[in-house]
C-alpha cells in the first residue's frame, strides 16, 4: 500500500466503499438470472434429463466394457464426476445464447448504459450461470447416489465440490459469451456451439481414462479447462477419491483461464449493442 | 451534483461513420439543462445513431460529444451516471415482475439500500405502476412497460432523459399516459429530457425545441413555432417535416 499514513484510512474506506459498489453490482445482475430461474423452473428441470439418462444407460452399459475399468473402482465411480461436469458445460456453453437474446430484446441495453462496469456485468452472469450448474449437482448427486456410487458427503468435500463447479461454470459461461460476443446472431452462434461442444466433452478425461487415448488426443485432452474440473472433480466427489494431476494445479488451471476469459468478454461485451 | 453552467448535452461536429454510410455526418447542437428537447426526421436519418453516441454505446468516429461536460468517449462511466437511457427496443425484462426490474436497477445504480425499498414504491407509483409492480413485465401493455422503462431509468435521478421513439406502436390511450408522465417526472426532477419520434403532434406539443435530422444532418434547429415560421402562414410541423426531408407525404395544397 502507497500513501502516507493519514491519507492510509480514507484511501481504504474509500476503496471498501468501492468494492462495496463492485459486488451490489455483481450481485444485481446474477440475483435476476436467480430470481427468473424461481419464476420459471421448467429449464432447469428439463436440463437434469439429460446427465441423468447418461449416468443410466451410457453408464450401465459401459461399466460392463473391461478396458475402462482403469482406476481400480467402478465404471460408475469414474463416471459420475465426468458427467457432472459435462452438465456443467452443457449448461454454461449455450449461455451466451441469453446474451444475444437480451441483445435481440434490447434488455442488454439496459446494463450497458448503467455505470456498472462491464467486468461486473460479466462477472455477474457468469455467476448466474454457476447457479445452474450448482442444481445440475443437486439432480447428479442424487441420481448417483441412488445409483450407489461411493459419494463422499464430507462437508469440506461438498463446499469444494460447489466452488469447483461455480468456477467451471463461470470459465464455460464466459468463453461462451465471447463466442457470442463475436459470432452476434443466434444461428450462427448455435452453429458454433454445437461444433465446440462436442470436442471439449470427448477430448477430455470425462467419460474414459487419459491412458486409453492416442498421444495427440491425450495433448490435446492436457490443455482442455474440462479435463481438470473431471480430474478434481473425481478427487472430491468419491469417497477416497484421488486426482491425477494435483488438486492444486487443477484449481490454479481453472482460476487462471477463467481470469483470463473474463478480462477478454469485459472487452468484448459491449460489442454487442454497437 | 453538476450545476454546470454549461449546456447539458452538447455535440461538436459528432460524426459515425459505418463502412461508407455516414449515420451522423458533423452534428453540433447544444440542448440547456432541464430542456425537452425533441428529434425528429425520417427513419434512418440518423436519429437512433446520434443517440446512441450520447448515452455511449457507440463511440463517435470524429468529433466531440458531452454530457454534463463529461466526453463520452473519455469518461464514459461518468456521463453513465447521468443519464437514463429509455431504448427503443423493450430494455424491462419481461420475465421478471416489475418490482424486480426496478429493484435491479436501483442495484446497477448503486441506490443506497437505506433509500432503495422507498425510491422503487415512490417511482412506481409515480408512473402508476404500483397495482401492477408484482406482475411479470411480459404481462404489461406496451405503455405499461415503457413507463416502467422510464421509471427504472430515471430512479438515479439524472441530468439528462434519453427516450428513443418511446410511443412508437403504443395506442393513444398509451401514448398519452407516457407523456402525462414523462411530464410529471419532468416537473418533479428537472432533468432535460432528449427524444426522438416520428410524430409531429407530439413533438409539437412536448418540446421545448426540436433538431429536424435528415441525411445524418441537422436540418432545422429551433422551437416548433420557429421551424414553423420558416415555412410561414399556416404551414404545420408535417410541412416543415416534407419541405426539409424531400419527403412529401401528400401533395401540398396550392404549393409548387
Amino acid at each position: 500500500m502507497s500513501g502516507g499514513p493519514s491519507s492510509g484510512p480514507v484511501r481504504r474506506t474509500a476503496m471498501l466503499d468501492s468494492a462495496g459498489a463492485y459486488l451490489t453490482q455483481v450481485f444485481a445482475v446474477a440475483d435476476a438470472e436467480v430470481i427468473k430461474l424461481r419464476h420459471d423452473p421448467t429449464d432447469l428441470i428439463s436440463r437434469a434429463v439429460q446427465p441423468i439418462l447418461w449416468l443410466l444407460l451410457f453408464g450401465q452399459v459401459m461399466a460392463h466394457v473391461r478396458g475402462l475399468n482403469t482406476t481400480g473402482g467402478d465404471y460408475l465411480d469414474f463416471l459420475a464426476p465426468g458427467i457432472l461436469a459435462q452438465s456443467v458445460l452443457f449448461v454454461a456453453i449455450f449461455y451466451g445464447l441469453s446474451a444475444i437474446w437480451e441483445r435481440d430484446l434490447g434488455v442488454l441495453h439496459r446494463y450497458m448504459v448503467s455505470p456498472a462496469p462491464r467486468s461486473a456485468l460479466v462477472i455477474g452472469k457468469a455467476l448466474a450461470s454457476s447457479s445452474r450448474g450448482l442444481s445440475q449437482a443437486v439432480v447428479i448427486y442424487a441420481c448417483a447416489a441412488l445409483m450407489g456410487v461411493g459419494l463422499s458427503f464430507r462437508p469440506v468435500d461438498l463446499a469444494l465440490v460447489a466452488g469447483l463447479i461455480v468456477l467451471a461454470s463461470a470459465l464455460f459461461s464466459t468463453f461462451s459469451l465471447i463466442i457470442a460476443c463475436i459470432v452476434k446472431t443466434r444461428e450462427r452462434f448455435m452453429g458454433v456451439g454445437q461444433f465446440l461442444t462436442m470436442p471439449i466433452f470427448f477430448a477430455s478425461n470425462a467419460i474414459y481414462p487419459l491412458t486409453l487415448m492416442p498421444g495427440w488426443l491425450r495433448v490435446v485432452a492436457r490443455i482442455n479447462p474440462l479435463s481438470y474440473q473431471v480430474d478434481a472433480l473425481r478427487c472430491l466427489m468419491l469417497k477416497g477419491g484421488h486426482s491425477q494431476f494435483g488438486l492444486g494445479l487443477d484449481a490454479g488451471v481453472l482460476l487462471v483461464v477463467t481470469a483470463l476469459l473474463i478480462v477478454i468478454a469485459t472487452r468484448l461485451y459491449p460489442r454487442l449493442t454497437q | 451534483m453538476d450545476v454546470s453552467p454549461g449546456p447539458i448535452v452538447s455535440a461538436k461536429d459528432l460524426t459515425r461513420r459505418f463502412g461508407t454510410v455516414l449515420a451522423v455526418d458533423h452534428v453540433s447542437l447544444n440542448i440547456a439543462a432541464g430542456e425537452l428537447f425533441g428529434l425528429i426526421g425520417p427513419n434512418g436519418a440518423g436519429k437512433s445513431t446520434l443517440m446512441k453516441m450520447f448515452t455511449t454505446m457507440i463511440p463517435p468516429t470524429s468529433g466531440r460529444a458531452t454530457i454534463a461536460g463529461f466526453d463520452v468517449a473519455v469518461q464514459p462511466q461518468e456521463v453513465r451516471k447521468r443519464i437514463g437511457y429509455v431504448p427503443q427496443l423493450l430494455s424491462a425484462d419481461g420475465e421478471l415482475t416489475g418490482y424486480e426490474n426496478m429493484l435491479l436497477s436501483a442495484r446497477l445504480y448503486l441506490i443506497p439500500s437505506a433509500a432503495r425499498e422507498s425510491r422503487v414504491q415512490a417511482a412506481l407509483e409515480m408512473m402508476g405502476l404500483t397495482d401492477v409492480k408484482n406482475r411479470l413485465v411480459q404481462t404489461y401493455s406496451g405503455g405499461m412497460a415503457r413507463r416502467l422503462e422510464i421509471a427504472q431509468s430515471t430512479l438515479h435521478r439524472p441530468a439528462v432523459l434519453f427516450m428513443d421513439e418511446p410511443t412508437v406502436g403504443l395506442d393513444p390511450g398509451g401514448r398519452r399516459a407516457v407523456w402525462e408522465h414523462v411530464r410529471a417526472l419532468h416537473r418533479e426532477m428537472g432533468a432535460a429530457v432528449v427524444f426522438s419520434t416520428h410524430y409531429m403532434d407530439e413533438a409539437e406539443a412536448v418540446c421545448d425545441r426540436l433538431a429536424l435530422i435528415a441525411h445524418g444532418k441537422v436540418a432545422a434547429l429551433g422551437t416548433p413555432d420557429e421551424l414553423k415560421a420558416r415555412l410561414g402562414g399556416q404551414a404545420s410541423l408535417d410541412d416543415v417535416f416534407a419541405e426539409l426531408t424531400n419527403e412529401r407525404i401528400a401533395p401540398v395544397g396550392g404549393g409548387q
